[in-house]
């Protein structure tokens, strides 16, 4: 893992792109292009996630419901700011939850005290998560390796751990914290009693949704989703624009050779302490979203199994490349929403059409894997990526396309070449 | 006074399991410089041994008792273990109590074999990549065994009980002289950390005094000397994984009756068992066990009800104050030594 090409090569740049010197916001061919399709991928995504029509067999395996399509987005964004720290600097922090965990805090204590509107409470998560990360990072970036990997998880397991016990009055403990009509916001009318507050951006209510139906097809666009997915490309625009600036180069050095940096005079810490705030704000504001979206909070979000997601889903679609972490997170969202919803009589059905011997086998194999056994194709899955895979789908991507490319062009490459690029690519 | 002998003793046996645990660990990162997050994993492989053995211990035929009626008025039927037709009722009665510590007859061998296939399966293939591929590959381990565990057992905790005879608690106060019931101790936990003690020295005599030990102290100093002088190192060191496999392994098994095992009691553990790790310093181990259970009567203290009067709920963070402490002090843990993990 020490130096991936950090162009997301799942998505080949396509000739239709005007690639001109600037591009699009100061972005050159390539990048352009891969955030005008993450772009269109998030805009489309209800009629994308919602192949199969309602009803249908196959309709559990919708995804397009506005609850899922959050969570895609909002995890997107905290995969997108673990992999500025991990996959740039290489340092792995397994604590990144506890940022996620105080940004959700803040953001929803300016929902309690402010205003029900959700850009003062993302902004508020993002600094407050920023500030609680600045402190963090400054002391665990004095050590390197598995010492930071500890010392950030021991800051994420006490900050749990005090979210659930002595700072009960701030976190309300084991219950959490809700929103309430009596709550004091002080910029908001009171609401009536018995009401309950809903989240809101300038009157527009965050659960609100556009349903479409186009024959047994149901679509729905909601104003929530579609608030997260433009923080969320906000935040990749954001995250191209680090990878391709001489900061990020910088970030790059510290992870190839930061003994060769120490050597030409350079301090790596302001760096990477950097990086590890960038990182930390954006945890904090994919903690703020979550909390507009479901304005609610608990203090299991800052466990270590929540810091423990973020590494496998940046790991799963490739650390170090730009598009990886967000179909990681995709990824196992999805899992977790989708695959565990199968059962063994789904399974039952689905393998009808076998000899009843054949189908018993078949649904036997497959269902220790399906429903609540997701996890243990997720552990499968991850293992294979770490072992064959160090680059993530984004990686496995990457070597399909340039196996079909080179069945295409087929002798058209000199063999010379066409080694040099397999060696080059592995 | 009392109360300071109790709260030694409270943080005794969690020291113990820590110190165990991070033994093991520690024998890995020395010997194969691997950081195997799927130790605690192995601490649960091995409480799940002991469930297992208790599982075929019980295991009966049913027979029908024609001296006997239910209910309906058929003759009755009634589940007799198999181990009444080998050795007799009374001696089988012994053999189901005594399951648990008879399982670690069982335990040793399952628990060594699982570990060299652990090492010669998958471990080996990453000693060349960096740590935080190691961590990841078996954080993914982790995850696939507790899934397996959890398909064959269920998630909820199996109760496993110590044997009759180690049900009771001991009155420490009476045998040093305070007033009785002022220092009350169950057997079970006293028996964990003699237990606990043995290992731990057992692993210390192993390494120190006997000749396999030495070429493998050797080569944890310095492994290309060890190779040039011809000894085949790897061999060695893939019996240290089994073994510290099976520290990990028995470690778990004697916990079973404090803790009922589930899926995820060695995840619970691990988290805690590399703090202690690394506050003892990677690669040291007198730094693991000592660490282990410093950690551990640190944590029995903290839990005393006078200190949460000042301090509430200090006994949940301790040992993670305990150890951002340390590794800031002391970077490289108690009883670390230079060079280690320094990359």
């Amino acid at each position: 893992m020490t130096d991936q090409t950090s162009n997301a090569g799942a998505v080949r740049p396509k000739p239709a792109a005007p690639a001109e010197k600037t591009g699009l916001f100061g972005l050159r061919g390539k990048d352009a292009s891969l955030l005008v399709f993450v772009a269109l991928l998030t805009l489309l995504a209800p009629f994308i996630l919602n192949p199969f029509p309602t009803g249908s067999a196959m309709a559990q395996f919708n995804a397009g419901y506005p609850d899922l399509m959050q969570r895609f987005v909002i995890f997107g964004i905290f995969a997108i700011g673990f992999n500025i720290l991990f996959g740039l600097t290489g340092y792995l922090s397994f604590g990144h939850a506890a940022f996620l965990g105080v940004g959700s805090y803040a953001g929803i204590w300016s929902m309690k005290l402010l205003t029900l509107n959700v850009i003062p409470s993302i902004v508020v998560s993002v600094i407050v998560a920023g500030l609680f990360s600045l402190i963090v990072g400054w002391i665990s970036l004095r050590r390197s390796g598995i010492y930071f990997s500890i010392l950030t998880l021991a800051f994420a397991m006490m900050s749990y751990a005090l979210a659930y016990s002595v700072l009960t009055p701030i976190t309300g403990g084991e219950t959490g914290l809700q929103l309430q009509y009596f709550d004091p916001r002080i910029l908001d009318g009171e609401l009536a009693a018995g009401t309950t507050p809903r989240a809101n951006l300038f009157g527009l209510e965050m659960g609100t949704s556009y349903e479409l139906r186009f024959g047994s097809w149901l679509f729905t666009f909601n104003a929530g989703y579609y608030i997260a997915a433009a923080c969320m490309l906000a935040a990749f625009y954001l995250a191209i624009r680090i990878f391709r600036s001489p900061f990020g180069m910088m970030l790059r050095a510290v992870k190839s050779n930061q003994q060769r940096l120490n050597y030409t005079g350079i301090s790596p810490k302001p760096y990477t302490l950097a990086a590890f705030v960038i990182s930390g704000m954006y945890a904090g504001l994919a903690g703020g979203l979550l909390v507009a979206m479901d304005t609610q909070v608990g203090a299991e979000r800052m466990f270590w199994t929540a810091s423990g997601e973020v590494v496998l889903m940046t790991i799963l679609g490739g650390a170090g490349t730009l598009i990886g972490p967000v179909l990681g997170a995709g990824f196992i969202k999805y899992m977790e929403n989708i695959v565990s919803t199968i059962n063994k009589s789904t399974l039952e059905g689905w393998f009808a059409f076998m000899p009843d011997g054949l189908a018993d086998f078949f649904v036997t194999i497959v269902y220790p894997f399906v429903g609540k056994g997701w996890h243990l194709t997720l552990g499968l899955l991850f293992m294979a990526v770490v072992i064959f895979l160090p680059g993530g789908l984004v990686q496995g991507g990457q070597k399909i396309a340039t196996v079909l490319r080179r069945d295409r062009k087929g002798s058209g490459l000199e063999p010379g070449a066409a080694a040099k690029r397999k060696q080059a690519e592995d | 006074m009392e109360a300071i002998i109790l709260q030694i003793l409270n943080g005794l046996d969690k020291g113990s399991a820590y110190a165990l645990i991070a033994l093991g660990l520690t024998l890995i990162f020395g010997t194969l410089g691997v950081v195997n997050f799927a130790h605690g994993a192995l601490f649960m492989l091995g409480a799940f041994c002991a469930v297992t053995f208790s599982r075929l211990i019980q295991m009966s035929h049913t027979v029908v008792d024609e001296t006997r009626t239910d209910f309906l008025g058929n003759p009755l039927q009634v589940d007799v273990p198999y181990i009444y037709d080998f050795f007799g009722q009374a001696a089988g009665d012994v053999l189901i109590d005594w399951a648990v510590p008879l399982s670690i007859l069982m335990a040793i061998p399952v628990m060594i074999l699982i570990g060299v296939i652990m090492e010669r399966g998958l471990i080996r293939h990453f000693y060349k990549r960096p740590h935080a591929d190691q961590i990841l590959v078996t954080f993914g381990l982790a995850i696939v065994l507790q899934e397996v565990i959890k398909y064959f057992y269920g998630a909820n905790p199996i109760p496993t009980p110590a044997p009759d005879a180690f049900l009771g608690s001991f009155d420490f106060g009476l045998m040093l002289g305070f007033d009785a019931g002022g220092i009350v101790y169950p057997y079970w936990r006293l028996i964990y950390f003699l237990f606990a003690a043995v290992i731990i020295a057992g692993v210390f005599a192993f390494l120190q005094f006997t000749t396999f030990g030495m070429v493998v102290r050797a080569g944890m100093a310095d492994r290309e000397t060890v190779t040039l002088l011809g000894i085949d190192i790897d061999k060695r060191f893939t019996i240290m994984f089994g073994i510290a496999a099976a520290v990990a392994g028995l470690a778990g098994v004697m916990y079973t009756p404090i803790n009922s095992p589930n899926y995820h009691m060695g995840m619970d553990f691990l988290v805690l068992s590399f703090v202690v790790v690394v506050v003892g310093g990677m690669g040291s181990l007198p730094g693991a066990v000592l660490a282990g259970f410093l950690l551990g009567i640190i944590e029995a203290f903290a839990s005393m009800a006078e200190v949460l009067a000042i301090l509430p709920g200090i006994n949940q963070i301790i040992i993670y104050l305990v150890a951002i402490v340390v590794l800031l002090t002391r970077p490289r843990g108690l009883m670390g030594r230079k060079g280690v993990m320094e990359e």
